[in-house]
C-alpha cells in the first residue's frame, strides 16, 4: 500500500536534486488537451512522454500540455518545440508512437516523419 | 469521452483556465439511491448569468480558435443519459460548481474510468494550484489534498516525476479499494 511515509522517502531522494530541473533551452513537449484531445485519447499520450521522459532522465526535456490546437480531426496532437529547430507536428497520436518519438526524435534527432502532419494530410 | 474520469480531467481544465487556486472533485457513490455524483469546485473568477443561461450550448465557449466548445455539453449528455441531469451554480469572482447526477447502474452510465492518470496529470501539470480529490462509497471515502503531500515535500516540487508518479499509484490503490470492499458485502 502506497503512504506518506514512502512520500518522505521521495521527498529525501529529490532533496539535492531541487532546481536541477527548471525551464530553460531545453526541448518542449506539447500535448493538446482540450475537450477534443481528450476524447481522442491524449491522456494516455501524455503519460507515455511523461514516462518515457522521465524513465531515460532526459532533464532537458519538458512535457507540458496546451489546450486546442485547431485542427480537430488530427487529435491527439503533439508538437516538439527544440531549441534552433523547426517545430515538428506529430497527429494521431498513441502512447506506442510517444516512445518511438522519444527515442528516435527527442533522443536521437531523427524527425518521425511518417507520424507528422505533413504526411497524415487528408485529402 | 469513454470514461467519467475523462470528463472530470476537461472540465477541471475549465477551472485551470479560470485561474483557480483551488479545486475540489468529489465523486459520491450511493447504493442506497442507486446515485453517484460528480461535484467540480472551483474559486475560479466565475461566469455572469448571461453566460451561463447558455454554457452547455455546445455553440458557447471562451475559445478562441473556434466557435464550438463541447465539454460541458457533452458531459450533461452523458449525465442525462442515464436519467441523471448536470447543474452548474457560478458566480463572477466567486468560482463556479459543476454537478453530475448520475443513475449509477444504469448501463448508459460511464465507468468511472482511470482517475489516477487524470489526477496525476493535472496535479503534475498544476503544481501551482491545490487540489482535493474524494471518492466517497456508501460509507467509505478515499481522499488525497495537495496541501498535506506540499507539507511532507517541503521544496521537493510536486510535479517531479517521482512524486507524479507516486500521486498515480497513491489515487489508484485508494480507488482500487473502495470497489474491492464493495464487492465483498
Amino acid at each position: 500500500m502506497k503512504s506518506l511515509a514512502e512520500l518522505e522517502a521521495i521527498r529525501n531522494k529529490n532533496k539535492n536534486q531541487v532546481g536541477l530541473r527548471r525551464e530553460g533551452e531545453g526541448t518542449r513537449i506539447v500535448v493538446g488537451m482540450a475537450t477534443c484531445g481528450i476524447a481522442a485519447g491524449a491522456r494516455p499520450v501524455l503519460t507515455a512522454f511523461t514516462e518515457e521522459v522521465g524513465k531515460r532522465g532526459l532533464a532537458h526535456v519538458t512535457v507540458n500540455q496546451t489546450g486546442c490546437i485547431g485542427m480537430c480531426r488530427y487529435e491527439p496532437i503533439v508538437e516538439v518545440m527544440a531549441p534552433g529547430k523547426e517545430k515538428v507536428t506529430y497527429v494521431h497520436m498513441t502512447p506506442e508512437k510517444a516512445a518511438r518519438v522519444v527515442a528516435e526524435h527527442i533522443v536521437n534527432g531523427h524527425v518521425v516523419t511518417e507520424y507528422t502532419i505533413g504526411a497524415n494530410v487528408e485529402q | 469521452m469513454t470514461e467519467l474520469s475523462l470528463h472530470i480531467l476537461d472540465i477541471a481544465n475549465n477551472s485551470v483556465k479560470a485561474k483557480a487556486k483551488h479545486i475540489g472533485i468529489i465523486i459520491s457513490e450511493d447504493t442506497a439511491s442507486n446515485l453517484l455524483t460528480i461535484e467540480i469546485t472551483d474559486d475560479g473568477c466565475g461566469m455572469d448569468a448571461a453566460f451561463l443561461a447558455h454554457v452547455t450550448d455546445p455553440f458557447t465557449t471562451t475559445r478562441t480558435t473556434r466557435k464550438v466548445g463541447m465539454g460541458l455539453s457533452l458531459f450533461q449528455a452523458a449525465a442525462e443519459l442515464t436519467g441523471g441531469n448536470l447543474s452548474i451554480s457560478s458566480e463572477v469572482g466567486v468560482g463556479t460548481t459543476v454537478t453530475a447526477v448520475f443513475v449509477r447502474d444504469s448501463i448508459d452510465r460511464q465507468p468511472i474510468g482511470d482517475m489516477a492518470g487524470t489526477m496525476a496529470l493535472l496535479i503534475g501539470s498544476n503544481p501551482g494550484i491545490d487540489f482535493v480529490y474524494e471518492h466517497v462509497l456508501d460509507d467509505q471515502s478515499f481522499r488525497l489534498d495537495t496541501l498535506e503531500i506540499k507539507e511532507i515535500l517541503g521544496d521537493v516540487a510536486i510535479d517531479s516525476p517521482d512524486v507524479v508518479q507516486w500521486i498515480r499509484e497513491f489515487v489508484a490503490e485508494g480507488d482500487a479499494e473502495l470497489s474491492n470492499s464493495n464487492q465483498v458485502e
